[in-house]
Order: structure tokens, then sequence, then C-alpha cells
């Protein structure tokens, strides 16, 4: 294979093996008529239903956390501590929200005559398409980034590759390195399979029949809407489904909080890093920078767009999350996997602010087992020469120390500020494009969910800091 | 070909880029090693044994040739080892629950 070669030839690939036209939605700048791609799929949100519910996926239960509420509020302020609750995702399917994103490319690629579906990634994602396509009948390959040069798997990555497996998929494992992009491409040219990538308008509108529920629910439940939505934040397909599905349900005075593992200071392409992470997703390697350029994904442009949707994004430490990963076992009963408790871990303390009549909802639980339980990484972990420590999460360090919180009070948040993430996309956005016109302001505005204003002062200082 | 060889369950790896062919703008621990692939699927050359050049074809039907890993493939991921500073977590948060204990 030449890679330069392969991604000589990516927008034919793309257009072919998506059935999207998405020159047809660009605008002459930069942008594109966001809702109008949205809308390309064709699907409207009640055929999305109706879908989803023929293949088993979605209605998943919305349950009170009572005991943790109880934790937070016995060390909050008198008065204080939200009512938490978390949607039970791992009760579809393959065992995440995944099951959602995938059915619209199933259901796609089986009703236009594809061949088979092919999804590159090492996430739930791969295991949620091969099933759906299994229930599609249609073939799937996932293409997974899996192990480093010395062989060695990271075992959350293998357990999502022996469930791909166990629906039928070939999985093609790779070493680590971005050329998987270009081996995904090649694979969609030889296969003629329907591109099942993360990122397109059909798996992004799959999403929002969650946020959707979780509002109905949640005023079923309590008589009001959410509070605070909290979302595991990665490539930012959880937290711009979940949101559009709130605001479709009238639950659009939610606060939409993304929350990632902190990996700061580890590489995402690095052989040697790749095993140090004892996450594989809903960290800041992907959080952060797909927040703030969106269009680094593996299609012309990415419908996942989440600073259109934040209103606060914080992270919290590998240890953290593992803590709350047993505390959600031992006093709920929910022995659930790392990306939900991710989130679960920030609403713990977020949670304790808020008056006791609010409510705060986790948007996701996912399975565990093999590979993905928290002995299973921190084996891996102590094995590679990382500490594992009790204490503050200060101590923590990513790829070198793994502090687990000795108690309650130890759990914490670090907020990231979204006007630098603002910013960084702004910087990028300068340098690809030279000058705005009008449109293209608007189109950014809207993208960072700005004022167009704060835009020109912005571009106006890093055009001065440039020039 | 007995059916039991027809229905053999192997792995194979190739390498699919030398550190020559790799993409130019990667770390480069990563630019140093090839990029690797490992696939399973049932083993079309029944006599082959580890170490030996085979094919197998995957359940999308399509058929790759590489060096034969394992004749009997089986998961290597677990659950690790129990460890004592996630045992104590539970009993610990319990007791605070019931208003003893963590301050
Ligand atoms: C279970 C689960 N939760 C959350 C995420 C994060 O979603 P996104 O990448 O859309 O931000 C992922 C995806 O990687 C996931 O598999």
């Amino acid at each position: 294979m030449n890679v330069a070669e392969v991604l000589g030839r990516k927008e034919v690939i793309l257009q072919d093996s998506t059935g999207i036209d998405y020159a047809g939605y660009a605008h002459r700048g930069c942008g594109v008529d966001y809702e109008a791609l949205m809308g390309c799929t064709g699907y409207n949100l009640d055929q999305v239903f109706q879908i989803q519910r023929g293949m088993g996926v979605g209605g998943t239960p919305l349950v009170e956390l009572t005991n943790l509420t109880a934790l937070v509020r016995r060390y909050a302020e008198p008065g204080k501590g939200a009512r938490l609750f978390i949607k039970d995702e791992a009760a579809n399917p393959s065992g995440s929200f995944k099951d959602r994103r995938a059915s619209l490319p199933g259901h796609y690629a089986k009703h236009r005559g594809y061949p088979g579906v092919l999804a590159a990634t090492s996430g739930n994602y791969g295991a949620a398409v091969a099933c759906q396509a299994a229930k599609c009948s249609l073939p799937v390959i996932v293409v997974q980034e899996a192990f480093d040069s010395r062989g060695l798997g990271q075992p959350e990555i293998l357990e999502k590759g022996r469930r791909c497996a166990a629906f039928g998929a070939e999985v093609m494992q790779l070493s680590v390195g971005p050329e998987l992009f270009a081996v995904a491409l090649a694979t969609l040219e030889e296969t003629g399979y329907f591109n099942g990538s993360l990122y397109t308008p059909f798996a992004v509108q799959g999403v929002e029949t969650l946020g959707y529920e979780l509002a109905e629910q949640t005023k079923a439940q309590t008589g009001k809407y959410p509070r605070m939505v909290m979302v595991t934040h990665a490539g930012g397909g959880n937290v711009t489904g979940t949101a559009r599905g709130l605001r479709r349900a009238g639950a659009g005075n939610t606060e939409i909080v993304g929350v990632s593992v902190d990996l700061s200071g580890l590489h995402m392409a690095s052989d040697s890093d790749f095993n140090r992470k004892s996450f594989t997703t809903g960290h800041t390697g992907f959080g952060i920078p797909f927040a703030s350029w969106p269009d680094r994904s593996d299609v012309p442009f990415n419908a996942a767009r989440s600073l259109r949707y934040l209103d606060s994004y914080c992270t919290v430490t590998q240890g953290e999350v593992f803590y709350i990963t047993e505390a959600l076992a031992q006093l709920e009963g929910l022995e659930r996997g790392p990306a939900g408790n991710t989130s679960l871990a920030a609403a713990c303390v977020l949670a304790a602010d808020l008056d006791q009549d609010e409510v705060v909802v986790v948007q996701e639980t996912e399975y565990t087992g093999a590979g993905k339980h928290p002995t299973a990484q921190l084996a891996l972990a102590r094995s590679l020469g990382i500490e594992i420590t009790l204490g503050p999460r200060n101590l923590d360090k990513p790829g070198e120390r793994i502090a687990i919180p000795e108690n309650w009070q130890q759990l914490g948040v670090t907020p990231v500020d979204l006007d630098q993430l603002r910013r960084s996309y702004l910087r990028r956005a300068a340098a690809q494009q030279g000058t705005f016109s009008t449109a293209d302001l608007d189109f950014v505005a809207e993208d960072l969910n700005t004022k167009r204003q704060w835009v020109e002062e912005q571009l106006h200082s890093i055009g001065e800091e440039d020039g | 070909m007995s059916k039991q060889t027809q229905w053999q369950w192997v792995e194979i790896e190739r390498v699919l880029l030398t550190p020559q062919q790799r993409a130019d703008h990667i770390p480069d621990d990563t630019k140093a090693v090839p990029l690797t692939m490992r696939a399973a699927g049932f083993l079309l050359d029944a006599s082959a044994a580890p170490g030996d050049k085979a094919r197998i074809q995957t359940p999308a039907g399509r058929i790759w040739e590489g060096t034969l890993l394992h004749r009997r493939v089986q998961p290597s991921h677990g659950f690790g080892a129990f460890l004592p500073e996630l045992q104590a977590v539970g009993p610990t948060l319990r007791r605070a629950l019931k208003g003893d204990g963590e301050h």
C-alpha cells in the first residue's frame, strides 16, 4: 500500500463510501450548511426511534443513584447535593450507547445495497457496527489500532476486538499509527463497503434519541428536565447527538457538561505511549483536539461538533474513574465500564454545589468485563512500571502515576477553558483560510456557539500575534 | 481437508508498511517500526505451522496471507489481580454512608 496515493483518492473514496456529496453542502469560504447536512440522512426522529426499536436499541432505563446522592449530600454544604441519575446504556445490544450510533449506518447500508460495512475504530463502536450489521445480515470489517510494536495489546481494545469477532466481524488489528486511516480507505475502495464512520450525520443522528429519551424520562420521574447532563467526551458525537436530542425534547436550558479523563502529556500516535494509557476513549487525547478541530476526523466535514453544544467541560483523573467504578458497583449494584463512569466521577463532584431539588443526569453506562475492568488496566499499568498509589488527584500523572482517592472528599474536577479551545479552533481556521467573509464569520460563530463580535476580536488578536 | 481443519480458527500477522513506507509526520518511535496487522480467520493451508506463511479466510470472506501466529487462538486479556487499593473502596464508602468511619 502506498499511503500518499491512497490519501490522494480520499475524496472520491469518501463520497462513494458514505453516499454523501459533502461538497454540495459546503459554503464558498469555510464551513457547511450544518443543518442541511444533518438532514441528508433522510430520516426524521420518529423514523430513527422506529429503526432503533426494530434493532433492539434504546429504551434504556434511567436509574436514580440514591446511595451516591446520599454520599454527595453527606459531604456537601447543608441543603446541597442534587439528585443523581444514570441512563443505563449498557442495556443496549452490544453494551453501549454506540448501538444508537451504529443503527442508521447499518440500516442505510442495507437499504442502499452496499455489500457490507466498514468501521475504523478501536472502540465500542466497532462492536456496535458488527452487532447492527449482524442483525441486517451484512458482513463487517473493523479496523482497530490494537497493539504496540512489541505485540502487546491494550486489554480494553482486545476485548472490543473479541466482541466484534463474536458478532461475526473481520477484525484487522493494527499496530500503532495514524496510517490506519489510509488502510481503512484502501479497504473501502477494495470492498465497496459502506463507510460506517463515527462522524457522518448517520452516526450522530442516531444518538439524538438518547438525549430525547433522557429528557422525557427525567421529566416523568422527577417532574422536570435535568439541570445538568454529564457527557463523557472524546470525538464529540456523544455530546452532539445528546444535546440535539435534549433540545428536540424541549430541554433547551439543560446544561451540557463534557467530561474527559486527563491523559495530558501522552502522545496519541506514539508507539511507546500507547499502552501507558489506562483509558482508550473518553480522554483528553481525543476530547481536546476534536473539540478545537473537529474536522481532523475521517470524513470531509465532521457532523460531531462539541463546541456547538458544550456549556462547560472538565477533566477527571484515571484514578478517580477507577474509584467511582468501584463505588457504582458496591453502592448501586451497577458493575459498569470505564466511559460512562468518567462523567459519573465528575457528576459526584458537581452535584455537591447544586441544591437538593436539582437533577443531574449521567447520560450513559457501558458494559464491562475482561480487559475493561479497572484491575485489568491497573495490572497492565503496573507491569509497565506505572506507579499505583493511594492519594489525592494532584499526585496523578498520566503515564507515570495513577492515584486512587483515599476517600470521597479527594474527588475533584479540573475545568477546561472553552474559550481557549475556541481560540485554538480560530488559529487553525485563520491559518487555513486567510480572510473571512461575513458568511464565514457567521458560520464560525455558530460553530463555536459564540458571538460574531468575539470571533472578530479574536481573529484580530491572532493576526497581531502572528504578524 | 478434513472437516476439522476446515474450521481451524487461526491468527496471522503481516507487515502493511515498512518503516520507510510509513507516513512522514508521525512520532519518531512510531516511524522506527513497521505498521503490522493481525487478523484471525479460517486456515486455508492445513499443514502450516506457527512461523510459516499461511493463508486465512476471514468471516467477511477475504483472504489474507501472513505469518501464522497461533493455531489455537485464545484471548490474552483478562481481569488482572485484585488490588488492595480498589478493594478498600466499597467497604469504606458503605461505612461512610452509614455515618461512621470516613470523614
Ligand atoms: C461508551 C462510550 N462512551 C463515550 C464515548 C465518547 O464518545 P464521543 O467519541 O462521541 O465523544 C465513547 C467513544 O469512544 C464510548 O465508546
